[in-house]
């Protein structure tokens, strides 16, 4: 039946939900800070995707014990942890580079950002433009 | 005994230097310290090409474990070939830093330029050297970041907003490869990548495996700045540090094509990604559409930097087209020309760098003229424009020799047109640089500081003059190129 | 000394010569001698080789490989031979006049000047004595960027938009169109080495043979076939010396010397004739020298009226080879010489009157004859030799072109060639003419004393325009260098 699919793949839909709603802020919204909070939404969607799959029906956690037979895949959560670092390493350098665009240009908007770059650029051609005359 | 460790060598060594170059304070003894690190791992390379190509396969078991189960280094004449391109560039271009980057950061942080430096060859050279997928997952995260940091670093307050937008996307990118290894993952229960290839047509289903395909080269497509996913490089390329550029556009699209030949042929196999998929197809029109974007915008800028900027998204688009043709003349074009154009654009990169550090600016408006205060300088940049463009004695011609030859094998006529038409297209942005240079008056503000480096002059025409020399000799390059596509399309070589 | 050696060292040579040229071009002394010892010696170097060449035998040497099969090769047979014994002798001669030239109008960059020119003749010598078709295209690429910083010489804008369309058009047609056929030639046989008889016929369709055939010859821009001829007039600003020896002789001759080359080995000349697939080439070539004539006539700037002549008459080569029969193909390769000889000396009278007068207009010539009665008496052998009157060279070129015709039995070539010699005479002779016999006593004639060009200059020029007499006299040399080709 379609609703038991749904059910017993809710962790498919929810990391798809997840990635959806991370992606779309990372294109849709011009502040930094909320495209960098999209982008951990969108990877953390991939862990759930990951650490859901190592789930076995009926097993147990993957520590070694008598009475169990059947364990759950610890490998996924192994790669996950190495991954969740990653993630933690590439929020960190963003943050850093939002801090010092915000000390250089004032803004952590998008749109102002363009407009202050590209200004400076026209700044810099006009510059040049009138030195030559 | 160090001898039988020397492919993990080659990652651990950059990845323990890069701290001990936080504790060295000085900024000439981090530079040194760099410099012995990459000329170490060039040699280390050179050996492992040579063992490689006398005795097949490297195959070491990080900590002892045997595969699929442990992670599995795995050098065949592919990744060799590529290793000894990346570590022959850092060791040439890491001198250049010297003077380079003590004109662009200040001196006290040095120290932390070179550790991140060294980071982000830790992570190039473990991409190339791994044969486990989630290996390549993270070191292609390392070296992102350290790319993006590096960026950042450039004097203009622009690269810090580049190097954030290069960050946002290339996170995209390595996030839909993480989901493209989950799904294979899902299906088959190995992360190795030899074991891969022959569980993958085993799989119950094959819809994850399709839309892992799919998402794994997306997120190679980003990497490589393939059109229409190259707005990041553009800037990147512009506002990094000199020596960053000359780095990265000699690296990192390279090692972006070597993930692509790597899963396409070695791990989903060339029937599977050519016959159920069309790839050939979405490819070709791609990279086409690269080289003749590319190189029609680049004869629209003003910045030398950005110019030759979408002349690397043109040329990337070389690359793929003779991957799309998944033949082993196609292949082996793309190989050599992997090899050629990391010598001729790193050679082009670091002359505009010396042109930068003597005046300043890398804007051709106020280079008018540079050519008679420059004049070995600029026709170094000419000499790398030559072979962009192909000329015959370039390395570049050697190149396009092995891609129209390619097409023409494949009855694909308007292919090899378009691929000669690339080469006008490139003739009009080498000829504007050359008017611009040589033809044009000086600017009344003439900022141009005599001061030969030979610290910068060496590296540029130590590439420079290999452009040329592996244009007329290619029994060196050609050998091991057409060794690789042989292997990849899955010939006996 | 073996003679590979001997090709060997023809090319080294002027590389050797530039080098030096380039490091101690400081010291004007050497600046001069260097550029004269290097061509003389190349020229004793090729003079060694074409006897070689005309006792039978075939100097070759093959170098490392470019790719799997396809090597870098050198194989002089008599055609190369001709062109390189060409190229070389008149580079003496314009070294000579060359330093006359930069001296006597106080030219910049003469280091500059001279290395290139010295790296333009060793991509010269390259092309006659290649073997296979990489190592040809290999010398005819760099031939184009060596002689581009001598077009632009003067570095004027003018000299800018020049060299602009002069490296367009010849990169675009070699790179898109010549580079393409060698690419296809390649990979459908298998091999680039020179043939006689050819190389396709076997391997590719007739229909593939009549394609290839038009991207070869288009493809050499080199030929100034119409309509890729732009670049000639457009190097006209290069100074006079550079129009001379490159724009009159090497590039341009470069440009034939690869089709006829094509014609014979590429494709072999029965192969072409049975499909009649070159049949285009006699009409395309008909028109560039009717057209470029008339162009001609309405140049009112010397030396754009000279490149206009030359782009036809180059075409008169192009149609001897097509016609594919032993007295147009002697016709023909003899007009290389010839031609080489008496434009080489107009161009030499054209920078004559430049220099002392300024002048470069024909509208300004009037009466010059009485001031430079030298030059102008060779700028008149040059004429007549180009029309093609005896007793002057190209008398033999045009009466053996003629004899091709006949042997045709094509009535329309011999009447284009018969127009084509009254056309050349309508734009050569009225300059001749009104330099000895001014209309009217204009006041820029008033000087009626002679005031000639340097001496340098002048002995240049007596040297072509003794040439001139000499290949009509004696021009058994050349039949014998050429027989050979002509019998096969």
């Amino acid at each position: 039946m379609p609703a038991m699919e749904v059910i017993t793949h809710v962790n498919y839909w929810a990391a798809i939900i997840l990635a959806s709603t991370g992606l779309y802020a990372v294109i849709a919204r011009t502040n930094l800070i909320k495209k960098l909070i999209g982008l951990s939404l969108f990877q953390t969607s991939v862990f759930l995707l990951f650490i859901t799959v190592g789930k076995v029906s009926n097993a147990t956690a993957p520590i070694l014990s008598d009475l169990h037979q059947v364990y759950s895949n610890p490998l996924p959560h192994v790669l996950i942890l190495t991954a969740i670092v990653v993630s933690v390493s590439t929020l960190a350098v963003g943050l850093a580079l939002t801090i010092v665009i915000k000390k250089e240009f004032g803004s952590v908007e998008e749109d102002e950002l363009e407009a202050l770059q590209d200004s400076q650029t026209k700044e810099a051609k006009l510059a040049l433009e009138s030195d030559r005359e | 005994m160090i001898t039988n460790h020397l492919s993990i060598l080659l990652v651990v060594l950059p990845l323990l230097a890069a701290p001990v170059c936080v504790l060295l304070k000085h900024h000439t003894i981090a530079w040194a310290f760099s410099t012995l690190i990459s000329w170490s791992l060039f040699a280390i390379s050179i050996l492992l090409l040579i063992h490689v190509l006398e005795f097949g396969s490297i195959s070491y078991h990080l900590g002892g474990w045997a595969p699929p189960f442990g992670i599995e280094y795995r050098l065949d004449t592919l990744n060799a070939f590529l290793l000894l391109i990346v570590t022959a560039i850092t060791a040439i271009i890491t001198p250049y830093a010297l003077k380079s980057v003590a004109a662009e950061i200040s001196a006290k942080r040095h120290n932390l330029f070179y550790a991140v430096y060294l980071l982000s060859i830790t992570g190039f050279l473990g991409i190339i050297s791994t044969g486990d997928v989630f290996n390549i997952y993270v070191f292609m995260e390392i070296s992102s970041l350290a790319s993006y940091v590096l960026i950042s670093l450039g004097s203009s307050r622009d690269a810090t907003v580049s190097a954030f937008r290069y960050l946002i996307i290339g996170t995209i990118g390595a996030t839909f490869l993480l989901i493209g290894i989950g799904l294979l993952y899902m299906m088959t229960g190995t992360l190795n990548i030899t074991d891969l290839s022959e569980r993958i047509l085993l799989s119950p289903d094959m819809r994850p495996i399709f839309a892992a395909f799919a998402f794994i080269t997306v997120g190679i497509f980003i990497k490589l700045a393939l059109f229409p996913l190259h707005i990041w490089l553009p800037n990147a390329y512009t506002y990094a540090p000199s020596i960053i550029s000359a780095y990265l556009a000699a690296i990192a699209t390279k090692v972006a094509a070597y993930l692509l030949l790597r899963f396409v042929f070695t791990l989903f196999g060339k029937d599977f990604a050519f016959n159920e998929i069309p790839l050939m197809e979405i490819l070709l029109s791609l990279s086409l559409l690269a080289i003749i974007i590319g190189s029609s915008v680049a004869a629209f800028q003003n910045d030398l930097k950005r110019l030759f900027a979408y002349s690397s998204i043109g040329q990337i688009g070389y690359l793929c087209v003779g991957i799309s043709f998944a033949s082993v003349t196609g292949l082996t074009g793309a190989i050599v020309h992997m090899f050629n154009h990391a010598v001729m654009k790193g050679g082009i990169f670091l002359a505009i760098g010396y042109l930068v550090y003597s005046t300043g600016s890398s804007d051709l408006r106020t280079l008018n003229g540079i050519g008679r205060k420059m004049p070995y300088t600029t026709a170094a940049l000419v000499i790398g424009g030559l072979g962009l463009i192909g000329i015959p004695g370039t390395s570049g011609f050697v190149s396009k020799w092995y891609l129209v030859q390619a097409a023409l094998e494949a009855d694909l006529w308007p292919v090899a047109i378009i691929i000669l038409l690339g080469s006008l297209l490139a003739l009009i942005y080498v000829g504007r640089v050359i008017e611009a240079a040589y033809f044009q008056p000086v600017p009344e503000e003439d900022l141009f500081q005599p001061n030969a480096q030979w610290q910068m002059i060496v590296p540029i025409w130590l590439l420079i003059s290999a452009s040329i020399y592996f244009g007329i000799h290619t029994d060196i390059t050609i050998p091991i190129a057409e060794n690789a596509a042989q292997l990849l399309v899955g010939l006996e070589p | 000394m073996n003679t590979s050696s001997l090709i060997l060292a023809s090319l080294a040579l002027p590389i050797a010569g530039a080098i030096i040229l380039y490091a101690l071009g400081r010291f004007p002394t050497l600046r001069n001698s260097i550029p004269l010892i290097t061509s003389c010696s190349l020229f004793a170097l090729v003079s060694i080789l074409t006897i070689e060449v005309m006792d039978g035998n075939v100097p070759e040497i093959s170098l490392f490989n470019f790719a799997p099969g396809l090597p870098f090769a050198f194989k002089i047979e008599p055609l190369g031979a001709l062109f390189a014994l060409l190229s070389s002798f008149l580079w003496i001669v314009t070294t000579v006049y060359s330093i006359g030239y930069l001296s006597a109008n106080h030219e910049k960059n003469r280091v500059r000047y001279h290395t290139f020119f010295c790296l333009s003749l060793t991509s010269s010598i390259g092309i006659a004595f290649a073997g296979n078709m990489l190592t040809l295209f290999f010398f005819y690429e760099v031939l184009t960027l060596c002689t581009y910083p001598l077009v632009t010489h003067s570095g004027t804008d003018a000299a800018r938009r020049g060299g602009r369309r002069y490296l367009i058009v010849l990169l675009s047609t070699s790179i898109a169109l010549l580079l393409l056929a060698i690419l296809w030639t390649w990979v459908a046989t298998g091999t680039l080495t020179f043939k006689n008889g050819g190389i396709l016929s076997e391997h590719v369709s007739s229909s593939a043979i009549a394609i290839l055939f038009v991207l070869y010859i288009f493809g050499i821009g080199k030929a100034a076939l119409i309509p890729f001829h732009g670049w000639l007039p457009a190097a006209m600003v290069a100074p006079a010396p550079v129009s001379a020896l490159l724009h009159a002789v090497a590039v341009v001759k470069a440009g034939v010397f690869t089709v006829v080359k094509v014609i014979i080995y590429i494709f072999g000349l029965d192969v072409l004739r049975d499909q009649a697939s070159s049949d285009w080439l006699l009409y395309v070539a008909g028109a560039t020298i009717l057209i470029a004539s008339l162009l001609a006539l309405r140049q009112m700037d010397l030396k754009r009226r000279l490149a206009y002549s030359t782009v036809s008459q180059l075409s008169y080569i192009i149609i001897g080879a097509t016609m594919a029969n032993s007295y147009a193909l002697m016709g023909s390769t003899l007009h290389i010489a010839m031609h080489g000889f008496a434009k080489i000396t107009l161009f030499f009278c054209a920078g004559a009157i430049f220099t002392v007068t300024k002048k470069t207009r024909i509208d300004e010539l009037d009466g010059i004859g009485k001031q430079m009665p030298f030059t102008m008496g060779a700028f008149a052998v040059g004429s007549f030799a180009l029309i093609g009157l005896p007793p002057f060279a190209g008398a033999w070129s045009k009466y053996y072109l003629v004899l091709g015709t006949l042997q045709e039995n094509s009535y329309p070539l011999l009447a284009l060639l018969l127009v084509s010699s009254l056309l050349n005479a309508f734009y050569f002779l009225p300059i001749v003419v009104r330099a000895f016999f001014p209309l009217k006593d204009k006041n820029g004639t008033s000087a009626n004393k002679i005031s000639e060009a340097p001496i340098l200059m002048l002995v240049a020029i007596m040297i072509t325009t003794l040439g001139c007499f000499v290949l009509f006299a004696y021009p058994d040399f050349l039949f014998n260098l050429l027989y050979p080709l002509i019998e096969n």
